[in-house]
């Protein structure tokens, strides 16, 4: 989701970003509701169906999701087998996979907009104590921008401590993090200021499809 | 080094009219620390650079123009505009771009961030896309439409902040130390993107060389005026100043 969306003309990236979500969580109660390795087999097949051939997205683009769960999906299925048979781990294992594959096929075919959108929307009914869904949406939004640029200046100041003989960094890392953290908070404050954060359109703003624009 | 001028090639349809920036008074104190002593001037040039040293006013009277920063005493006005009481309207017609680009790009991905001045301006969802559109071919960022931002490189980030002020069309630029963070080709592409840009700029810079075709240069030293000219008359003198 930090950077896994896809550009694409298909049915599936047209189709409205709150529909994928509500298939998604629909799809992520309903495979609990089911214990017959067909149907969540079955499951599976069509995920893969709907990302590989109805939305085209490249089979590494789902794979790469997949790799860094694989050995926890591995790990459960071992479990399972010691546990309570192979069966029953084959059903958790493609479960688990197919909710992985997705919610990787939504990520990759709906914008972060489309998705922030639809987390204003579900905020709506917080207006009533105060909450501001735009603001909401900003934060999500925000947070997904800021998680990889906050992981890279952690990377920096590692290294600049390694390279001045800090061969195990861990707790120290923590404060010139934050600091860095609160000097950044601090000029983005003035950025989001800069950039008119504070002020909002006189009236809700429709969307077109593939726009970049308000929702 | 001077860079050459090529407003025509990519410059709006309409003229933009000419903005008037004046301070009066205008002292600006961090607690005890006072950075900005009794500044009184205006600002009408297309073109202003503002130079010196580390801690001597610089960024703060460059937050100044725009309402970033409000004075601790005096009256900052942009055509009239008071930055204490119409901070709003005088960012619509003030754009910031920080040294950092990092700190002013909020959206993840390119042509997110880029609609994210416009959208909340209110400006229409049509518009945004055909402004977000124009810049991004107006500089080299179309084949990153849909790229996170994290992923560019230092000089593509800093196009990509200037473009977000850009899209929010403003009448005025400023420019806090945006070559600070560039290589040199970086710094020369930025340096043209600023040179051919309608809206009339103010530089904060310790790049000389990015002043050679302005109109007026500000030196600041110790959170006052030290000197106040054309490019031929400051720079040297800053130079001699601080060899």
């Amino acid at each position: 989701m930090l950077s896994l969306y896809l550009p694409g003309a298909s049915p599936v990236h047209r189709a409205p970003a709150g529909l994928k979500l509500a298939v998604l969580a629909a799809l992520g109660v309903g495979l609990f509701l089911v214990s017959r390795v067909e149907v969540v087999a079955g499951a599976l097949a069509a995920v893969l169906a709907v990302g590989l051939a109805v939305a085209r997205l490249p089979g590494r683009a789902l794979w790469a999701q997949v790799r860094p769960v694989w050995i926890w999906l591995a790990a459960l299925f071992v479990v399972h087998l010691l546990v309570t048979g192979p069966l029953p781990g084959a059903v958790a294992v493609l479960r688990l996979l197919t909710l992985v594959l997705a919610a990787a096929v939504v990520t990759a075919t709906t914008r972060v907009t489309a998705l922030v959108a639809v987390v204003e929307w579900l905020v709506q009914p917080l207006r009533l104590v105060g909450v501001r869904p735009a603001r909401v949406g900003l934060v999500v939004a925000m947070t997904l921008r800021f998680i990889p640029l906050l992981a890279e200046r952690a990377a920096r100041i590692r290294e600049a401590q390694t390279a001045r003989g800090a061969e195990r960094v861990r707790l120290g890392l923590l404060v010139p993090l934050v600091i860095s953290v609160l000097q950044l908070a601090h000029t983005l404050s003035e950025a989001l200021d800069a950039r008119g954060a504070d002020d909002t359109p006189a009236r809700p703003l429709r969307r077109a499809a593939g726009s970049v624009g308000p929702a | 080094m001077r860079w050459g001028r090529r407003a025509a090639a990519t410059a709006p349809a309409e003229t933009l009219p000419r903005t008037a920036v004046e301070l009066r008074d205008v002292t600006h104190a961090y607690g005890d620390r006072t950075v900005l002593s009794s500044i009184s001037l205006t600002l009408t040039e297309p073109r202003v650079g503002v130079i010196g040293g580390n801690g001597s006013g610089k960024s703060t009277f460059a937050r100044l123009l725009n309402g970033l920063v409000l004075p601790s005493s005096g009256t900052v006005l942009v055509d009239g505009l008071d930055t204490r009481s119409r901070a709003r309207e005088v960012r619509r017609r003030v754009g910031f771009v920080f040294q950092d680009p990092d700190a002013q790009i909020v959206h993840p991905t390119v042509a997110e961030d880029l609609a994210f001045g416009p959208t909340n301006q209110g400006v229409a969802p049509a518009e945004i896309d055909r402004r977000v559109d124009d810049v991004l071919v107006r500089y080299g960022l179309d084949g990153h439409r849909d790229h996170p931002a994290h992923l560019l490189s230092g000089g593509q980030k800093q196009l990509l902040a200037i473009a977000g002020v850009l899209v929010m069309r403003p009448e005025r630029i400023v420019f806090d130390e945006p070559t600070t963070l560039l290589d040199l080709a970086n710094t020369r592409r930025v340096a043209r993107v600023i040179d051919e840009l309608e809206q009339d700029v103010v530089v904060v810079t310790h790049h000389l060389d990015l002043l050679a075709g302005f109109d007026r240069v500000l030196v600041f030293e110790d959170g006052r005026v030290a000197a106040d000219g054309s490019p031929a008359e400051t720079v040297p003198w800053y130079v001699a100043r601080i060899s």
